[in-house]
Order: structure tokens, then C-alpha cells, then sequence
């Protein structure tokens, strides 16, 4: 590790953090509905759908809302993907997908996951990568955030019989936050060299004579909400480790931040909506030490390198260089593959099938947490609550008083869906991983054998289950058990553990609120967000040991005694 | 008092029931109560007939039939803790049952005609019947007294054997099963059937027999059900992925590990803990109706408490002289001595002792003098003698009685007495206002600390009394209260309270009367006065059988103690979780992976070892905990972040740390037998 990568480090989480302060306010605002300056726009779209602005939903009518049009989307991406050959754009004449591929791809848009058992040079078309694949970023992301707001909410007053509009919502965060920062940053990128085209690839001849076909298309704008939204399908298959996704250091610190920023912000915004800016602030610490800490971890195994390369005295300098570009460097490829497994993008500018034992560990370990460093885009936020519910239940007994977090008690109904959730998370995760490996066809799908085929399949089922995408690349992922297999974990890894959650908030929004006193047990300040990290990693994290024990773990000590896969 | 006495933690003849009653529980049809013991128990099951088929196929037998002991043992210990918390509720039970001796009733057919009765044993009384019981009686039923007088010895409920007097009307009119009529004769409206009547409650509160889970264990009981799942998960998958990784588990390695994550330590120590805070209630003397009121105690933010008796004694006592113009303030405490000399109340023997401390003035009473008692219409009391009149009495009342008028010197001190929060008592003497004493009501000493613990709490004291605006406000001052309720009235306190609750905030009360009820019913936690009438100890969700108002802080205690153990217990046994992994997983793997050795930081000695001492520390970690759930958690006023700080350090990170070198001491104490090595 050098001074130079760690500052780097450094400098990702201040440009984050120092940003996510007056984003959440502003988050705040919008969710507040005090950011009007599209009100004309806005309010167009309610005329043009239907929807009564005033209309208040109970958390079963959100909930069914945000199911209703998340059911409509994938119903429609499907037939996209199906018929793409008969659509416009597609310039290179690409057949339709086949149903499981089609069915697996839907799934994996619509929950935010993009994760890609598809070619997208070969696979997909231009047309329907623009209408089906990043008109689903954004939507997938602004219902993400809407399902946080109807969290926050839940926490703002007593008695209340409503988690605000799903609709209005949804309209709101996509027309005032998501498509603002991504067209700027689509325009920065654009002006670093990414292509946002509809012509036609390029036919290039080569030096050696030779002629190579050069995939263009929209790729800023897709690039820009793949990162601010958490999504990371890649416009292209090596993802931002391509040129025309991720053109230069600049561009890499950049999406870096774009896939961050609005994780952390929510939290912020919870505390403003809760007028306690302290509250906000605890959960954002909790996220920043985990993400610092899985950054570090990462740096610190990549940049130690390979004991057989060194011991074979063929080390490169600067640690381990296997699958890195080497336009970017360890500490800034660690730090972005990090920052998208901490978040449920699952963008990557590296491939951490390369990484070390150890270095792949992170990726992995932070996954199965339960994507709360920061998260997906306000799955994250709401994944954290249930956390810091978890968190005051066991503990907060601890001061005498039974558990109430921001006044609100945490009692049986509470405890229950949360429970469900962490269950459907862990069953997915570890029954559909174990259950692959003792079939043929999923023994099949792996690249590598030992523990790092094992870390592969393992990787896979988390990817999908906790909706991050990122793929311990080796894996063939089109097969009939993990396209159907991997395609429900995504589903029910979403809307399974969302539901609960949005009936939790509907439970809580319902109870007084308690106001706090002496005898409270504290929320924020550092005893707090240590003993949430604790929980987080305890709860979210120790059921995956004995699996990553054989992965990773296992990896990690036969490469030190000599052995490799 | 008669079940206040200390049960030693691990008395003989307690444990020696809990043992045969920890077999008896471990019935899976009542064990199906405590979810994750119950699972632990199919999972102790499964690995006995996996030991009994190596057994019987001539295998090697040896590790899995340890491990089945082992969890047999941890399910054992389960039970045990549970039936030692009943037996030494029992143990208090036994004494009220003593009082519930079959009683003939004597059942009157006619209300007014006292002569004729039947006799009827106490079981058949029904709700309604009219019975007289008379001197040496036992009262066969609770009740309501309808007519008399009587003294009653209350000892079998109460342990307190001074006879107390129960009467017709007012508020001492409740009568209690099972205690016995010391004089005259009573009639008695019953007012409970047989087997719901008080003591009944009592009995079977102490004993558990009817205990029902609290809401919040309820709820911790879920969580630890869904832990045990995930665990389930975790472990049946690792067959999947040891599969692949060329290995097979045993079932009793399996067995072995999941048993070690689940959360058991507080499975099984959750009920002794619920059972155990109960107890330290009643041993308070004080009987909760229900677990709910006591942990809802833990959650109260507000104490409305009663001035007299709680905060200050209660009497009045003299605590100053403050003579009229002219008079030397001798002269004065002279004259108030003699005043005071045929008083017999507390407040006339405290002046006579600040006569004397003050001025070493101690009168013998004159031969021939006339005592004046105090009356209700004159409002003053004195002696005449020899030709001198003395009088002391309210204010007002002296005035007119010499027919003078106060001058602006003298209404100033009266006033200024009154603002303090005390009360002014005039003094004449032949005729002649020679000045006032001031009587104080005293606040308690340290009750002002006391309160300012509770705050720190977040605990707001409330003072309900019947004084006048100003002398609470000066009393409420001194004795740091944060509120008062003055003039209250019972309908006063009961807006009040719904005010407070309003906030979202939760409200303790105790009250005695029968217009208390509402207030009593009304207040989150409302404890009721053994002496009080039957329709308070109906509305309120506990009753103190001493009868001490000041005890609601100790309540509230006792329900906060509660609320931790069980929480430091959850944090504890989840904690160890960590600990179990370093030894469990080396262990288990190491066949497949030798490199994997690098985890077993506990440097255990062999793989059979190493699963076998954290079976047996997860096993012997219930019974070492058996005392702190039963003894609960020391509670300190400290306010709930410096308590978290303290507790989550001690149980949190003691509860990472300590099976690390429990495992390791176990694992050396096997190879010093050489087991497993």
C-alpha cells in the first residue's frame, strides 16, 4: 500500500460525503415536495397518467403500487427483448432473446440488479439497451428511492395512516434528481470520449491489416444513471473497464462518485426529515466505516500481490496487477469495485474474478452484508433501518425501556417482517449456491475448480439475491438453472424483503411517537453506530461464514501453502 | 414479613425439586413453548440415534454419543433454569397457600338478620353472596364490607401482623381471603368467586403456573426463532458446498455447530428471567397483575407521586418562631411550650422539642391547669392555669377569639410563612397575640437525589396533593419534583394524566380510594393499596401489600432491571456466536483444507476436541448464568447512554470475548484427561 493509494481513498470519500451533506437536504426537499422547478412538467405527467397528486397511500396501496408498475415493466421488457430483431435501432440486425435469457434479463433490470447473463455486443441491440434497458435504470432506481421515502416517513409524526403517493413519488426523484445529475454527467462524459451514437458499429482496419468492429451507440447517458441509480449493466461487456464507458482516471473518479453519492445522501435526508440531522448523520458514519473499511481490506490484499508471483520473483510492482487497466491502478480500481459492491450496482472497472483470495473476499463479504455500504439506491437506506431495528431491539432492552427507535416501538409485528426478509436473503443466497453445486449443470457453469469455482457460484447467487449485479466473471451465467434460478433470487431478493419493509414502515407509521428523553436510548454518536456496524455484521453477515470459509477463506490459504485452481 | 424473606439463589431443597422438574419439562409438547430449546432438543434426538446406529453397526460411537450427551445437557440446563425461577416462586406460594385452608363461610339468608346462617364451605361462595364472619374467623372469600367494624389480621397476604382495621364505607372496606378476624364481626359482600379471588391470583402468579409471555418476549422470541432458522439454513447448505469441496459432515459435527449458533443461551435463559423479575416484585411485596404491567413499569416517563408520606413525612413539624412587635422571641417559644403542653399530635410534641432545642425550655404541666383540646369548630388548642390563658391555633382563629386585628407587620409574616409551603399557627397569651410558629412539612431527606436520579432517567416526578397552589409550588421547589398537581382531585389527576399520555408518554400512579379507580385504571401502570378498597385494587395492574406509596419508584426499578438482564442476556449469547466459528470451522474443515488450521486461533488441540468444548462451553454457559437471570442485572440511575456504554461493553464485548478462553480452558481440561487428543 502506498500514501498515494490510501489518499486516493481518502479523496473518494470526501468528494462523497462532503457532497451527500447538501444532497440530502435537497432529497429531503423533494421528497417534501418542495422542489417545483419542473412543477409544469410534473404536473403534465400526473394529467397525462391519471394520478390525483393528493392522493395519500396506506402502505398496502403503495406497495401495490410500486408491485403494478414494476410487474407492467418487466412484462414489457421481456417482449422488448424478444422481439428486438422487429425494433428500431438495431443497426447490427441482433435476433431476439431466448426466453430464459429474455426472462432473466427482465427480472435483473426491474430490480435494480443488471445483472447480465447476456453479451451486450451481440446480444441486445442499441434500441432496446436505450428503451428497455435505461428507461429501466432510472425507473428501478427512483422506485428504490420512493420505497425509502415511504420509510422515512413512517418515522416523521404519529399516527399517520399514510406513506405519501407512490406516483407522485416516482415522478418527483426521477424528474428532480436523477435525470438533472444525469445529464450533466452524461455531457462530462460525453466530453471525455464517450460515445452516445445510434450510428451503426464501426468497421476499423487495423495496422496488421487486419479489420476489427468497433461497438458504439448511446452509451454517456446509459453509462451516467448506471452508476447514479446503482444499476452497473454496462453498456458494454467489459463493463467501465471499457474505454468508451469509462475513458480516463477522471471519468473512473467520476462514476465513482455518481454511484455513492445518492447511497449516502438518503440517510442525511432521513435526518432532515426526521428534523434530526444527528439521526441521519449515525446511519451515513455506519455506512462510510463499513464501505472505508471493505476499501482498505481490498487495497491493502491487491496491493500486497500474489505470494507465488513473488515468490517466483515475477511480482510487478505495486502489488497485484491481474485484471486491472492499468489507465487506472490498483487503489482507484479496488476502490471502484469496492464502492459498486458496497452499493448494488455491481459496476465494475476491474474483474475481481483476478483479485486475490482476499482482495475477491470483500466484494463478496460486503454483498452478503446485505447491501447497506451505502446500498442500492434506498434499497440501501431501508436495508440499514431494518438493521438499526435489529440494532435497538437487542440492544436498547440494555437501558430498561422496551425498544423504540426515533420514539417509534419496535414490537413484535416489527420484528417479525424484518426477520422474514433477513430469512428470504439468507435462503436464496446459501440454498441456491449449495443447492447449484451438487448439480451437474451448475458445476458445469464454472470457470475455475476448488474453493474459487466455489467462490464463483457463491458470488453469483449473492450478486443476484442482493439485487448488485457484479458477476465473479468466468461464471457462464445463460444456462437454464441460473438463468431461472438466478432470475427468482433477483425477484424475490427485491420484492420479497421490499414488502416487508414497506408493511414495517406501514406498522410503525401507524404507532405514536414517543418523545425522546434521558431514558432514550441513543441513536447516533459513536457507541450507537458501532453497535449497528456490530449488528450489521453479526446478523447480515456471520449465517454466510462456514460457505465463505470454503471460498475465499480456503482460497486464500492454499494460495499461501502453494496450491492454485 | 411473613414471604419477604430471602430465598437463598440456590436453596436445597428448590434445587433439588428443579432437578426432577427440568426432566419433567423436557415434554416437547410443553418444551414447543420455548422455540429454539424445543429445535434444540429434535436436534439432541436426531444426534442420539445417529450414536445409537454406530453403536449398533459396531462403528465408533464415541464422539457422537458425547455430543448427544452434551446436548441433552444443554437442553437439560435449559429447563433447569426454568424450574429452578418456579421453585423459588413456589417456595412463596407454599406460604399463601397455607392461608387458603379450607374455611367454612358463614352464609347469611338474609343480610339484616345476622342470627341465622348457613354454613358453606368457601368454595361454593359465589360473587354476590352476603356472609358474616366474626372474631376468630377467617375471611372465606375477597369481599366488600357491608356493615361493622372489625380489626383484621392480614399476615397471610400481607406479612405484616399488626391487625388493621376494616370498616362499612369509606376506603378500608376491602377484605382479602384467607386473612382472619382478630375482634367484633363484619358482614361481608363477596366480591370474587372461588379460584379467581386474590390470593388465588397471587399463587398461581408466584408459582408461573399461568404466566403468559410478555409482548415484548413475545417479539424476542420471534427474533430468536428467526435466527435458529438462518442458522438452519446455513448449516444444512454447508452439506452443499462441502459436497462440492469433496467433504461430508457427520450429522453430530453438524449437529454440533448449528447448536453452537443458535442463540440457546437466552432461549433458555429467557423465561427464568421473566419468572425471576416477577419474583423480586412479590419479594417487594408488591403483586403485578400481569408481566405486561411490569415491564410496562420500565417504560414509564412520568411518576405521579403523593405528596404526604411519599415525598414528605407527612406531618407537619414546628421549625421556626417568629414573634409580634415587642415580644422577645423567648418569651414567645415559652409561651408556645405551654400552649403546647396538653397537645399530644406530632406537630404539638415538635414544638415542644424546638422549644427546647432552641431555648432549653422543657415546662412541667402547672398543677390544676386546664388542657383546651383541639376542635374541629374552635380550631385551637391551649391550657389555662393559675389566671393564664394560653392559645395556639389557626391564625384567623386566634384573631377572633381576642377580637383584635392583625397589624401589616404580623399579615406580611403570615403571608411570608404560607408562601414558603408552610403553615402559620398564631399564639396568644392572656389575651395578647405574642406571634406565630411556622410548621414545616418536611421533605424527606434524599428523596431530592432520588428524584434527580429518576430524571437522569428520563423519569419526570409528579406531585399530587391537596394543598393550595402556593404551598405545593414552594414544596414541589424543595423537593426538586418537576411538576405538581395541586388541589388535585380525582378527576384532576385523571385529566392529567390522559394530558401526559397525550405526549405519547406512559404514567405510573398508586392510589388507595375508591375515587383513585379511574386515575388507577387510566395510568399505564397503576398500583394499588392493599388497605384500599377492592374497586382500586380492580383498576389498578398491581397492588402493594405494604401499602407504601413511596415503593412506585422501586417499581419502576425492578421493571427496568428486568428489561436489561433480558437484553444483556440476548446481547451476551448473540455475541458468543464469533467465538464458536474460530473453533467450530477449523475443526470441521481442516480434514478437506489442512491450510485452514491457520484459523484455529485458539489453537485447540484436535478437531474432536475443539467441537466438543464448544459444545460443552454453550451448555455450561446457561447453568453459569442461571444466577445473574435470576438475580437480574444491577440496575443504575444513570441515564440510558452512559447504562448502554457500560452494559454493551460488559455484555457485548464480554460476550465476544469470554468463550474464547472458555473454550480454550475446556479444551486444555479435556487433554489433561486425555479425551479426544
Amino acid at each position: 500500500m502506498t500514501t498515494q493509494g490510501l489518499l486516493y481513498i481518502a479523496l473518494v470519500f470526501a468528494l462523497v460525503l462532503g457532497a451527500a451533506l447538501p444532497l440530502g437536504r435537497y432529497i429531503a426537499a423533494i421528497f417534501e415536495g418542495r422542489v417545483r422547478f419542473l412543477r409544469p412538467v410534473e404536473l403534465g405527467f400526473y394529467r397525462l397518467a391519471g394520478v390525483d397528486e393528493t392522493r395519500q397511500m396506506t402502505w398496502q396501496a403503495y406497495a401495490v403500487a410500486l408491485l403494478l408498475l414494476s410487474l407492467i415493466h418487466f412484462l414489457l421488457l421481456y417482449a422488448i427483448l424478444r422481439l428486438q430483431y422487429y425494433l428500431p435501432f438495431n443497426p447490427q440486425h441482433i435476433a431476439g432473446m431466448s426466453p430464459r435469457l429474455a426472462f432473466n434479463t427482465a427480472a435483473s433490470f426491474t430490480t435494480n440488479t443488471n445483472w447480465q447473463a447476456y453479451v451486450p455486443e451481440g446480444q441486445i441491440s442499441n434500441g432496446a439497451q436505450m428503451l428497455g434497458l435505461a428507461v429501466h435504470m432510472f425507473l428501478s432506481a427512483a422506485a428504490g428511492i420512493a420505497a425509502a421515502a415511504a420509510v422515512m416517513r413512517a418515522f416523521t409524526a404519529s399516527a399517520l395512516k399514510s406513506l405519501g403517493n407512490f406516483y407522485v413519488d416516482l415522478t418527483r426523484i426521477t424528474l428532480y434528481l436523477l435525470l438533472p445529475i444525469s445529464l450533466i454527467a452524461a455531457v462530462l462524459l460525453v466530453v471525455a470520449g464517450c460515445p452516445q451514437s445510434f450510428a451503426p458499429f464501426i468497421s476499423a482496419h487495423t495496422l496488421q491489416g487486419g479489420s476489427q468492429t468497433i461497438a458504439i451507440g448511446p452509451a454517456a447517458l446509459q453509462e451516467a444513471i448506471k452508476e447514479l441509480g446503482t444499476n452497473g449493466g454496462g453498456f458494454f461487456n467489459a463493463n467501465s473497464g471499457h474505454p468508451f464507458e469509462n475513458p480516463n482516471a477522471w471519468t473512473n473518479l467520476l462514476e465513482n462518485w455518481l454511484l455513492l453519492v445518492i447511497g449516502f445522501a438518503l440517510p442525511i435526508a432521513f435526518g432532515h426529515m426526521v428534523k434530526d440531522k444527528a439521526q441521519g448523520r449515525a446511519l451515513m458514519a455506519a455506512m462510510a466505516i463499513i464501505l472505508a473499511l471493505g476499501c482498505v481490506g481490498a487495497y491493502a490484499a491487491e496491493a500486497t500481490g500474489n505470494p507465488l508471483h513473488i515468490a517466483a520473483g515475477v511480482a510487478q510492482s505495486g502489488g497485484n496487477w491481474e485484471g486491472k487497466e492499468v489507465r487506472f491502478g490498483i487503489p482507484a480500481s479496488t476502490t471502484f469495485n469496492v464502492s459498486a459492491t458496497g452499493t448494488s450496482t455491481g459496476a465494475v472497472d476491474s474483474f475481481t474474478d483476478s483479485y486475490t483470495p482476499l482482495g475477491g473476499a470483500v466484494p463478496l463479504f460486503l454483498m452478503q452484508l446485505g447491501e447497506v455500504s451505502p446500498g442500492g439506491v434506498g434499497s440501501g437506506f431501508y436495508t440499514v433501518i431494518v438493521f438499526a431495528l435489529f440494532s435497538v431491539f437487542v440492544a436498547g432492552l440494555m437501558v430498561g425501556r422496551t425498544p423504540e427507535y426515533l420514539g417509534k416501538k419496535v414490537q413484535e409485528k416489527e420484528i417479525k417482517l424484518a426477520m422474514l426478509g433477513v430469512l428470504i436473503l439468507t435462503l436464496f443466497i446459501l440454498a441456491g449456491a449449495g443447492f447449484s453445486l451438487v448439480t451437474a449443470s451448475g458445476v458445469g457453469s464454472l470457470a475455475n475448480a476448488g474453493p474459487h469455482g466455489l467462490t464463483e457460484m457463491l458470488y453469483a447467487w449473492t450478486s443476484a439475491t442482493e439485487n448488485n449485479g457484479s458477476a465473479f466473471a468466468g461464471i457462464s451465467a445463460d444456462t437454464p438453472l441460473l438463468d431461472y434460478g438466478l432470475g427468482a433470487a433477483m425477484l424475490f431478493g427485491r420484492f420479497a424483503f421490499m414488502i416487508p419493509v414497506l408493511a414495517i414502515a406501514g406498522s410503525l407509521a401507524a404507532k405514536p411517537k414517543l418523545p425522546e428523553s434521558a431514558g432514550t436510548f441513543p441513536t447516533t454518536g459513536p457507541l450507537f453506530i458501532g453497535l449497528l456496524i456490530g449488528v450489521i455484521i453479526i446478523l447480515g453477515g456471520l449465517q454466510f461464514m462456514p460457505a465463505d470459509t470454503l471460498g475465499p477463506l480456503a482460497e486464500h490459504f492454499l494460495l499461501h501453502a502453494g496450491k492454485t485452481f | 414479613m411473613a414471604h419477604a424473606e430471602t430465598i437463598s439463589l440456590f436453596d436445597g431443597a428448590i434445587i433439588r425439586r428443579a432437578a426432577l422438574d427440568s426432566i419433567a419439562k423436557l415434554n416437547p409438547i410443553t418444551l414447543m413453548r420455548n422455540p429454539v430449546i424445543f429445535f434444540t432438543e429434535v436436534i439432541s434426538a436426531l444426534t442420539s440415534f445417529v450414536a445409537a446406529e454406530d453403536a449398533l453397526k459396531h462403528q465408533p460411537y464415541g464422539f457422537p454419543l458425547v455430543i448427544a450427551i452434551w446436548l441433552w445437557l444443554t437442553v437439560l440446563f435449559a429447563t433447569f433454569a426454568e424450574a429452578v425461577a418456579e421453585g423459588r416462586g413456589r417456595a412463596r406460594a407454599e406460604s399463601l397457600k397455607r392461608a387458603r385452608s379450607e374455611t367454612m363461610a358463614k352464609l347469611l339468608i338474609d343480610p339484616r338478620d345476622r342470627v341465622i346462617f348457613k354454613p358453606t364451605p368457601a368454595p361454593d361462595l359465589r360473587q354476590g353472596d352476603i356472609v358474616l364472619v366474626e372474631a376468630g374467623d377467617i375471611i372465606p372469600s375477597d369481599g366488600e364490607v357491608i356493615e361493622g367494624v372489625a380489626s383484621v389480621n392480614e399476615s397471610a397476604v400481607t406479612g405484616e401482623s399488626a391487625p388493621v382495621v376494616r370498616e362499612a364505607g369509606g376506603d378500608r372496606s376491602a377484605v382479602t381471603g384467607g386473612t382472619h378476624l382478630v375482634s367484633d364481626w363484619l358482614v361481608v359482600r363477596i366480591t370474587a368467586d372461588a379460584g379467581s379471588t386474590f390470593l388465588d391470583r397471587m399463587i398461581a402468579l408466584v408459582e408461573g403456573a399461568e404466566r403468559r409471555k410478555t409482548p415484548n418476549e413475545i417479539a424476542l422470541n420471534i427474533l430468536l426463532a428467526g435466527l435458529t432458522l438462518i442458522f438452519l439454513i446455513a448449516v444444512v447448505t454447508l452439506v452443499g458446498f462441502g459436497h462440492y469441496a469433496g467433504t461430508s459432515f457427520s450429522i453430530p459435527v453438524l449437529a454440533a455447530l448449528l447448536v453452537c449458533l443458535i442463540p440457546t443461551t437466552i432461549g433458555g435463559l429467557l423465561s427464568a428471567i421473566g419468572i425471576a423479575g416477577m419474583d423480586r416484585l412479590v419479594r417487594f411485596n408488591v403483586v403485578a397483575t400481569s408481566g405486561r404491567a411490569v415491564e410496562a413499569a420500565g417504560d414509564v416517563d412520568a411518576l405521579l407521586l403523593d405528596k404526604t408520606g411519599t415525598i414528605t413525612f407527612g406531618n407537619r413539624m414546628a421549625s421556626g418562631f417568629y414573634p409580634a412587635s415587642g415580644v422577645a422571641e423567648r418569651d414567645l417559644a415559652e409561651a408556645c411550650a405551654l400552649a403546647s403542653l396538653g397537645d399530644d399530635t406530632p406537630e404539638g410534641r415538635s414544638i415542644l422539642a424546638l422549644a427546647r432545642e432552641r431555648y432549653s425550655i422543657a415546662p412541667q404541666r402547672p398543677e390544676g391547669a386546664a388542657i383546651i383540646p383541639f376542635s374541629a369548630n374552635t380550631r385551637m388548642s391551649g391550657v389555662d392555669f393559675a389566671g393564664h390563658s394560653y392559645r395556639k391555633g389557626a391564625v384567623d382563629s386566634v384573631l377572633a377569639s381576642l377580637g383584635t386585628q392583625a397589624d401589616a407587620v404580623f399579615s406580611e409574616a403570615v403571608a411570608r410563612i404560607g408562601r414558603a409551603g408552610s403553615t402559620p399557627l398564631a399564639v396568644a397569651a392572656n389575651g395578647r397575640v405574642l406571634g406565630l410558629i411556622e410548621l414545616k412539612d418536611i421533605v424527606k431527606p434524599g428523596i431530592k437525589e432520588r428524584f434527580s436520579a429518576l430524571r437522569s432517567m428520563g423519569i419526570r416526578t409528579v406531585m399530587v396533593t391537596g394543598d393550595n397552589r402556593v404551598t405545593a409550588a414552594a414544596i414541589a421547589a424543595e423537593a426538586g419534583v418537576d411538576d405538581y398537581i395541586a388541589e388535585a382531585t380525582p378527576q384532576n389527576k385523571l385529566d392529567y394524566i390522559r394530558k401526559v399520555q397525550g405526549e405519547g408518554r406512559l404514567v405510573a400512579m398508586c392510589g388507595d380510594g375508591t375515587n383513585d379507580a379511574p386515575a388507577l385504571a387510566q395510568a399505564d401502570v397503576g398500583v394499588a393499596m392493599q388497605t384500599g378498597t377492592q374497586a382500586a385494587r380492580e383498576a389498578g395492574n398491581m397492588v402493594d401489600l405494604d401499602s407504601d406509596p413511596t415503593k412506585l419508584i422501586e417499581i419502576v426499578e425492578i421493571g427496568k432491571q428486568l428489561l436489561i438482564t433480558r437484553g444483556a442476556l440476548t446481547t451476551f449469547s448473540i455475541a458468543n456466536d464469533i467465538s464458536k466459528y474460530f473453533a467450530i470451522l477449523p475443526a470441521i474443515f481442516v480434514t478437506t483444507y489442512p491450510q485452514l488450521a491457520a484459523l484455529n486461533v485458539m489453537q485447540l488441540r484436535t478437531p474432536e476436541s475443539a467441537i466438543l468444548s464448544a459444545v460443552i462451553f454453550n451448555a455450561l454457559i446457561i447453568v453459569a448464568l442461571v444466577p445473574l437471570a435470576l438475580r437480574g442485572v444491577k440496575f443504575r440511575p444513570i441515564g440510558a447512554a452512559a447504562l448502554l456504554k457500560r452494559n454493551l461493553l460488559v455484555y457485548g464485548l464480554g460476550g465476544i470475548v469470554a468463550p474464547f478462553a472458555g473454550i480454550k480452558l475446556i479444551d486444555m481440561a479435556l487433554g489433561a484427561f486425555n479425551i479426544f487428543s
